[in-house]
């Protein structure tokens, strides 16, 4: 059963969280892509403040479709991760506490999760309108101007996600195709 | 003397702001097909859940009318001009991209078009669109519209191999082409594979093969074993769906071969994911 969780998410939940487990998020995230983290880098490396105050928080990798007229929000789901490797280590170490994308993350970022306790969730790819359900409001919060990369407080219920990145170094990209190919050569495989 | 028949430029960008709208809501057929066979035959329980949602994601999409991947993509639009139709009121490209920026702004679609590859800036309407014209026989225009979402497109490679690669070398270019892409490109994943020409034309070819909708084998019966050989190759690395381990790592993989030179072997490998889209019309 997926354990259910509530965002910005404490430290004690963060650390009880291992690599492969199912969760159901509910609670406020905040999406921003490439776009957008160059811009909180660059806003970081000189020393401005944040437009939006992301400490502890959660940030979605994710530029949703335009809100369509009597909807809560248009479709919406993760983008490629490690387009924002180069950004993740400074991010972390200022205190965003989550992360939500899909797909493999460097050595150095993996290491950036470890060292500041923050956990990564991977989200289901290209299952947009089945995720856009989960989402109940989407408020431009800055960078207006960058359209779909703007930075927007999302208020979601029951998300589901599976940890990829644990706090203790734990990575399903690499666990989950073992456990695979591991099962795959056993003769009673695949026990459901 | 044939006689041209005339087609209002109107009537095209209606055409393309109609098919941008169905590409994103409405998953073609044959990628449904793929999706259920590789859910019926994927043994690994959690893999099974993930195609099970991509089944659902797609009927909600089409359902109610609303985009199955929040990456509409960028446009490619393929155009078979028949050499006796005669285009009036604005050109063909124009056309295309009025049609495109309809599409996408009534559509609610979402707009992830820059203007300038370092200076980046959005367009703000999607346009404009990557178009390819081939002139055909007949009075009649054929488009294609596909939008290519990034996530997959980046995962794309080329390279000019040779001669002495052969056919070993090529399979090894494309394992190496999915197991660098792992998880990025949304598996399960659809491969385009472009073989022969030149430089420009096999990136061409690739991207025909990806959106190249046939339903069964390859008609020449080499290129059919090879697309079954790498395709089983590709679905023994454990990828899996959503890259968390399975056999379904690629639904397809499609090859389109043209002659080349003496010294040559260009191979370029489209990635598209469990999202490849199109949608098609004849004027």
């Amino acid at each position: 059963m997926p354990m259910h969780i509530t965002s910005p998410l404490t430290r004690e939940t963060l650390e009880t969280l291992r690599s492969g487990d199912s969760v159901l998020l509910s609670g406020i995230l905040y999406t921003a892509r490439d776009a957008a983290h160059a811009r909180l880098c660059a806003a970081l490396a000189e020393g401005r403040p944040l437009p939006v105050d992301l400490r502890g928080q959660t940030v979605f990798y994710a530029g949703p479709t335009p809100t369509p007229p009597g909807k809560a929000s248009g479709a919406i789901g993760p983008t490629t991760s490690a387009r924002m490797d180069p950004y993740t280590p400074q991010l972390l170490a200022y205190g965003v506490a989550a992360i939500i994308g899909k797909g493999e993350r460097s050595p150095a970022v993996r290491q950036a999760f470890i060292a500041n306790g923050a956990v990564y969730f991977a989200a289901v790819a290209g299952c947009a309108a089945h995720m856009a359900a989960c989402v109940k409001s989407v408020e431009v919060v800055a960078y207006d101007d960058l359209g779909t990369e703007s930075i927007k407080r999302l208020a979601v219920e029951n998300l589901p996600l599976t940890v990829a990145l644990d706090t203790q170094g734990g990575d399903f990209y690499q666990l989950g195709r073992a456990l695979y190919l591991q099962e795959k050569l056993t003769p009673n495989n695949f026990l459901e | 003397m044939a006689k041209l028949r005339t087609l209002s430029s109107e009537a095209i960008a209606a055409c393309v702001s109609r098919l941008c709208i169905q590409a994103c809501t409405v998953l073609p057929g044959t990628v449904c097909r793929l999706i259920d066979e590789a859910q019926r035959t994927e043994p690994y329980p959690p893999a099974r859940g993930v195609l099970e949602l991509m089944q659902q994601n797609a009927a909600i999409a089409a359902e109610e009318h609303v985009p199955i991947c929040q990456d509409t993509g960028m446009v490619v639009v393929f155009a078979d001009v028949g050499q006796d139709v005669h285009i009036v009121g604005d050109t063909l490209e124009n056309a295309v991209n009025i049609g495109v920026a309809r599409g996408y702004t009534q559509g609610y679609l979402r707009k992830s078009v820059v203007a300038d590859p370092l200076r980046r800036g959005n367009t703000g309407d999607n346009t404009p669109a990557v178009l390819h014209v081939r002139l055909v026989a007949g009075d009649h225009l054929t488009l294609t519209v596909s939008p290519k979402g990034f996530g997959s497109e980046n995962m794309s490679r080329l390279a000019m191999l040779t001669p002495a690669d052969g056919v070993e070398g090529a399979k090894a270019f494309v394992l190496e082409t999915v197991q660098l892409a792992g998880a990025n490109p949304c598996p399960p994943i659809m491969l385009g594979i472009g073989l022969g020409g030149t430089f420009e034309q096999v990136a061409l070819l690739a991207k025909q093969a990806l959106v190249d909708m046939r339903e069964g084998a390859h008609p020449d019966p080499y290129y059919a074993s090879l697309e079954n050989e790498w395709r089983n190759a590709i679905n023994a690395l454990g990828i899996g769906p959503q890259g968390f381990g399975g056999l379904a790592t690629a639904l397809s993989v499609r090859i389109k071969a043209a002659p080349t030179h003496i010294a040559g072997l260009p191979m370029a490998v489209n990635v598209g994911c469990h999202v490849t889209r199109h949608a098609s019309e004849t004027l």
